[in-house]
């Protein structure tokens, strides 16, 4: 029975009334043991796999239409149908290194139920004829870790891992391994050279997608840790049980993380495309309104590299389509939600430092671009701005990533969206990400920015909302 | 390659209108610039694995799915591509990527080596934005910092466009260079106490498209605009590089490598490309010396050394004069210089090779293989000779590309571990002395029963002889000085017998191919034929009528009294002959030793009476053959120093002074009589040797025969003692890289190497000075572990600083024993 509130021993996570398909067990204390995992259905999916063709398998996610949660939202079923033929060996490649802003669903996941993503990434490789699986887990998720690697321990000892599975011919092994601290890694290719032992930094694709040419030269197939951790249920509830969730394009639910200033900011698992943003900052299931019960000014929707929305956004489902059209995305499902009192040009920095920070120093414009944008809005913060700054941070993102860049509508304006995605200078989508916040705030807020450049005087920001606070806090630490 | 597989299909691009054909998998930034659309770039090199890093090369293409930017580097062509490279948008984008370039980018330009000839600066003007809207502090660096002993690093000027740390890691196999922190901060660096101590760091300062790599030698000598320029070859090893010689006020400062195909690719060792430094050296001789009443050489005139060496050379017959050295000379001089020995005087006692080498007949009667040949993809490449890597830099680098990428198979038979150890297939180390019973094996296993050899069991040598696969290429040297060169040559004539093999000769010196192809080895005449064939009859006014004596044979008589007469070519056999022993013995009998010498050797310190200067490389007009048999041009670019003269000169002026006149005004009419009286090299006219500038002239075809095989019987080894190898490193106590100061200080010292169970029975502490003893004499050394030194056998490399490993060597025997104690 849901208990509409915080679970202590899963942080952050709200056990809310709703659908759950990868949450079911995180009410449980001991969730991450395999007996308590056992004993609530675990590894009953893999059975029923191994209990069918592995094309039938495959035909089961293809049809439940699994979206990747990773950030992309692309069928799973299809990715897997890229592999292409006869190249063995192929390589299954967990993508664990969630780190973009906001973002702490995967952890959960991982902390709260590994055993369920080890159930699901043996039901792909049962799928797909693999050996080989390689579980990325983010340098810092040190409790992921422990618990993936003691789940992986126990799943051996008991051979749901290992030779011959379960009595079958069947045989998969799992390698744990981890990153060193880039978010940069959780982009496929660069998680891939990261596998190899080099330096973290993205391939160029096109024109080969690691599902033709991934780790060391073999078909591989990156999946997130979410994507996989819906194939033990669907494997048990059938793809008909799975598609009843959610809207025709976007079935099932998903895990989001609400950040911000909302009174209760969380990770909840939600039906994808009939949930709203309004429910989910203000219903009692979810946010419970904006703190304080001020004004929304706004928000974003699907993590640091998503285009940002405004409160006429509010009715829009999550769902990719719409969200989309609208000029941005959902991304990694994480959602941060900004009230009255935010400063647009100080929220906007932040964004774009950690992009900053986080460039990997591969593709001239990201690695000098963004940084370049980043101090061209601290010294706007600073009181040095010119007023030809705003024109010249266009002008850089433009060279980052070029034509009109993805953003929402603005009716006062009347200026449509642009859709995502951008077009890029770049190898990956991080350089551009630094774009969506410079993008989205001056459009929206130009006067703001104006405000500081001309008149200098600053717009208070109060010490207690969360970006002001994580800024004190970086700054006394 | 199949017959299908050759027909070539094509596609055609359309470039800004225009339609172009191209490969398949030709990348659209060559297939652009091939048809005349240069596209600009900085991280792409033709011969480096294309990253994408710097975005210069995007432009717009259309591949049916719309107009995007794409770079051009990373993109195989397709059909029907649509490509803009001169669009508003790529030309926004070329703008932007050169403004975030040139935003943290110093714009020191006055006092950067770079300026001038610099991709940054041209691609800046060409393609970039008028000025820059970048008004934050630059990205700060101490600057600079050396990296290596030779090359400085300047981390503010750096696009990190990842060319050095690309060629460090993919083509040289030193990744000690590597991307440092990230972002922002990303930087080129080392580890730290961990140098950029590569042999082919140079390539890195030119191959660097800013000024964030200098070299010492180049550093604030000299501005592009001032530099003049010629293609030449580099001469301090034998692989024949090409290069571009570039001086500036008579002085060469610089040496960058060119991509000639078939040899080099446009890589150099720091030894070839730095080398240049020794005709700068202050210890060049500039006037004649000759050994006065006191014994101290002291300079003379040209006339009163002449005259002395006119005298001895007439006051004795041509049996007892002999001739040492020369491979280190331009074909014409060496040519000179064969025709005043055996053409005018009448004497076979010539041998450009110091008793290290390979008998002439092997090298040049064995079928031979070009570079191109031994990397052929799908070949084998059998190595027995010494490490690549040490003697040949740029040898070992086209190796290196063709075993990690073009799947060629590597074995080697050598005395210890190599450069190349690390991708070999098989690494077979056999016991000195033991090499050509290993190789008769390997033969044997291919065509029938493999049996155990040289202390590895028949499934080793069967292993080894089934992984031989395609055509076979052997690298065939003399890996170790301190075993006879009849083994080398037994295993040379085993290793002929498997099918479709061809040898390339790893002989290292400078132009020694060049130097046998003129005839200067006992019973040789121009043109890679036997005494006697009759094809000098008509230019020669005599020719000897039966073979003379080789180096050694040549010290063995002078040291029993029956020389009179000693000509140094630019030899120092004190330090390169294998017997330090016998060399002394000789030099202090031989009544007369001439040298004719650019950098004085410690031979001719000691002994030579009569010292003519001699121009250098770059201060001669000549050819060079490298060891392939390719013919390329070395052209004069500054003058010698003093009243120094080119080699043919002097043999000239000797040559009338006894009586005859060679009739040669230069080297072109050298080689004009060359082309006359040696048929191989008829094609080689001035105008096709211009027309090959870049990759010179293949000579094939000799008219030798393989020498029989000899049998050279093993003596047992006693308990106590261990088989002495020798071996070669790259920087050693040789005159031309102590006279350049960027490599003198990297000779490493002697040391004995003991592989680890030797190592560990001696019981001593690495860097312990030990007493090494052979029948001939003992040297203290410092004691090294080296794993790769196999069991029974004690390493040293010769003609290092310190103690020299030769004076433990009796070219007189078999294998040479020493034994390793504590002192």
């Amino acid at each position: 029975m849901a208990t509409n509130q915080y679970i202590p021993h899963a942080p952050g996570y709200v056990d809310n009334d709703g659908p759950k398909i990868v949450s079911s067990r995180f009410v449980h204390e001991d969730s991450y043991t395999i007996e308590r995992y056992e004993a609530t259905g675990g590894y009953d999916g893999l059975r029923a796999a191994l209990g069918r063709k592995p094309s039938e398998v495959h035909n089961e996610v293809r049809e439940a239409t699994v979206l990747g949660r990773g950030g992309a939202g692309f069928p799973a079923g299809v990715k897997w149908g890229f592999m292409p033929p006869e190249r063995f060996p192929y390589y299954l490649v967990v993508n664990g290194d969630e780190s973009e802003p906001g973002t702490y669903k995967d952890r959960l996941l991982m902390e709260r139920d590994p055993h369920q993503l080890i159930e699901g990434c043996l039901i792909t490789c049962y799928a797909l004829g693999l050996a080989q699986c390689f579980l990325y887990v983010r340098g810092e998720m040190a409790l992921a870790q422990e618990r993936l690697a003691e789940a992986l321990n126990e799943a051996y000892a008991r051979n749901y891992v290992g030779r011959n599975i379960l009595g079958s011919d069947f045989s998969v092994d799992i390698t744990l391994t981890w990153g060193a601290g880039a978010y940069i890694v959780g982009e496929e290719t660069a998680l891939i050279e990261s596998l190899e032992g080099n330096r973290g930094m993205p391939r160029l694709k096109p024109p080969f997608f690691p599902a033709a040419i991934g780790l060391y030269g073999q078909p591989t197939i990156v999946n997130n840790v979410e994507t996989l951790s819906n194939l033990p249920w669907l494997m048990l509830n059938g793809a008909e049980a799975y598609r009843a969730y959610g809207s025709e394009t976007s079935p099932g639910t998903r895990m989001v993380a609400v950040s911000g200033h909302v009174k209760r900011p969380g990770v909840y698992e939600i039906e994808q495309g009939v949930t709203t943003f309004r429910d989910l900052f203000y219903g009692e299931n979810f946010g419970q309104g904006m703190r304080d019960d001020r004004e929304l000014k706004m928000f974003i929707p699907g993590g640091g590299s998503a285009p940002w929305f405004f409160p006429e956004h509010l009715d829009l489902p999550l769902e990719a389509k719409p969200v989309g059209d609208a000029g941005s995305m959902l991304g990694s499902g994480a959602i941060v939600a900004m009230d009255e009192t935010t400063d647009a040009v100080r929220a906007a920095l932040r964004v774009v430092r950690f992009f900053a920070r986080e460039s990997c120093g591969k593709c001239t414009p990201c690695r000098e671009g963004t940084t370049w944008e980043e101090r061209i809005l601290q010294r706007i913060l600073d009181g040095e701005g010119r007023p030809s700054d705003i024109d010249l941070l266009l002008d850089i993102a433009d060279n980052i990533s070029p034509g009109p860049y993805p953003v929402a509508a603005d009716p006062a304006q009347g200026l449509d969206a642009v859709p995502f995605p951008p077009k890029q200078t770049t190898i990956c989508p991080l350089g551009p990400s630094s774009v969506a916040p410079i993008v989205s705030t001056i459009r929206r807020f130009r006067h703001e920015y104006e405000a500081k450049i001309t008149r200098r005087d600053t717009i208070p920001v109060r010490a207690e909302t969360p970006l002001a606070a994580a800024e004190h806090h970086e700054v006394s630490a | 390659m199949t017959d299908t597989a050759k027909e070539v299909s094509t596609v055609s691009v359309t470039v800004n209108g225009v339609e172009i054909q191209a490969a398949p998998d030709e990348l659209l930034i060559d297939a652009c610039e091939r048809t005349g659309t240069y596209i600009p770039r900085f991280c792409y090199h033709p011969r480096m694995t294309p990253v994408g890093m710097c975005r210069m090369c995007l432009v717009e293409v259309d591949s049916g799915r719309g107009p995007a930017l794409q770079p051009s580097c990373m993109l195989p062509v397709s059909d029907g591509m649509q490509v803009e490279t001169e669009s508003e948008l790529t030309k926004k984008a070329q703008d932007g990527v050169l403004e975030f370039l040139l935003a943290n980018h110093p714009l020191d330009c006055p006092v950067c080596d770079k300026g001038g000839e610099c991709p940054l600066q041209d691609q800046t003007v060409a393609y970039g934005p008028g000025e820059s809207r970048f008004v934050e502090e630059k990205r700060h660096y101490e600057k600079p910092i050396p990296i290596s002993d030779t090359v400085y690093l300047d981390r503010e000027r750096c696009i990190l466009c990842d060319r050095c740390t690309r060629f460090a890691d993919e083509v040289a196999g030193d990744a000690l260079i590597h991307f440092m922190d990230r972002g922002n901060s990303t930087q080129v660096n080392t580890f730290p106490d961990e140098p950029f101590a590569s042999y082919f760091s140079g390539n890195t300062v030119q191959i660097c498209p800013v000024g964030a790599l200098t070299a010492a030698p180049y550093r604030f000598k000299a501005r592009p605009w001032d530099l003049e320029e010629t293609v030449s070859t580099a001469w301090t090893d034998s692989v024949g590089s090409r290069v571009t010689v570039q001086s500036s006020r008579n002085q060469v400062v610089r040496l960058l490598g060119v991509d000639a195909d078939p040899v080099n690719w446009g890589w150099l060792s720091d030894k070839e490309r730095f080398g240049f430094e020794a005709l700068n050296s202050e210890r060049r001789l500039s006037h004649p010396q000759m050994r006065g009443d006191s014994g101290e050489l002291a300079d003379a005139g040209w006339a009163a050394a002449l005259a002395t060496v006119t005298d001895a050379l007439a006051g004795t017959v041509p049996g007892r004069i002999g001739a040492i050295g020369g491979a280190r000379l331009t074909n014409e001089s060496q040519y000179a210089w064969t025709k005043l020995f055996k053409g005018v005087i009448g004497t076979d006692n010539v041998d450009a090779q110091l008793g290290d080498g390979l008998p002439a007949a092997l090298v040049l009667g064995l079928p031979r293989a070009s570079i191109n040949d031994a990397c052929r993809p799908g070949g084998t490449v059998i190595l027995c000779g010494p490490d690549p890597k040490e003697d040949l830099g740029a040898l070992y680098l086209r190796l290196r590309h063709a075993v990690v990428n073009d799947g060629v198979t590597l074995i080697e038979l050598t005395p210890a571990r190599t450069g190349l150890s690390g991708i070999a297939a098989h690494s077979l180390h056999p016991p000195v002395g033991e090499v050509a019973s290993l190789a008769e094996a390997l033969v044997g296993a291919r065509s029938g029963e493999a049996t155990p050899a040289a202390g590895f069991s028949a499934e080793q040598v069967a292993a080894a002889a089934s992984a031989i696969s395609g055509p076979v290429t052997v690298l065939l040297g003399r890996a170790s000085v301190a075993e006879s060169v009849d083994h080398v040559v037994t295993a040379a004539l085993a290793l002929a017998q498997l099918p479709d093999v061809s040898f390339l000769s790893l002989l290292r010196r400078g132009n020694v191919h060049g130097a046998l192809d003129m005839g200067m080895a006992p019973g040789l005449l121009p043109g890679r034929t036997a005494l006697g064939s009759g094809t000098v009859d008509s230019a020669w006014p005599t020719s000897p009528s039966s073979a003379g004596l080789d180096t050694e044979e040549m010290l063995r008589a002078a040291a029993a009294g029956e020389l009179d007469v000693l000509v140094l070519l630019g030899a120092d056999p004190l330090s390169d002959f294998p017997d330090r022993h016998l060399a002394v013995q000789a030099l202090e009998a031989v009544p007369t030793v001439l040298a004719v010498e650019s950098l004085p050797n410690p031979s001719t310190l000691a002994y030579a009476d009569v010292v003519l200067p001699a121009a250098m490389a770059t201060e001669v007009d000549g050819t060079f053959t490298n060891l392939e048999g390719r013919v390329s041009v070395m052209d004069q670019k500054v003058t010698p120093p003093g009243t120094a003269r080119a080699d043919w000169m002097i043999a000239a002026e000797i040559a009338r002074r006894l009586g005859h006149d060679l009739d040669v005004g230069s080297a072109a009419e050298i080689r004009q009589e060359l082309m006359s009286v040696a048929p191989l090299f008829a094609d080689l006219n001035d105008d096709r040797l211009r027309d090959s500038a870049v990759d010179g002239i293949l000579v094939t075809g000799s008219q030798l025969n393989p020498p029989e095989p000899v049998s050279s019987e093993l003596s047992p080894r006693d308990a106590y003692s261990l088989r002495l190898a020798t071996g070669r490193k790259m920087y050693d106590a040789g005159t031309l890289v102590q006279a350049s100061p960027a490599s003198a200080g990297l000779a490493a010292p002697v040391a004995v190497r003991l592989g680890t169970a030797d190592f560990e029975r001696l019981g001593c502490a690495e860097g312990t000075t030990v007493r090494v003893a052979s029948a001939r004499g003992d040297l203290l050394v410092p004691l090294a572990h080296d794993p790769g030194v196999p069991a029974g056998t004690a390493w040293l490399p010769v003609n290092s600083p310190g103690s020299p490993a030769n004076a433990l060597i009796d070219s007189s025997l078999s294998v040479t024993d020493v034994r390793v104690e504590r002192p």
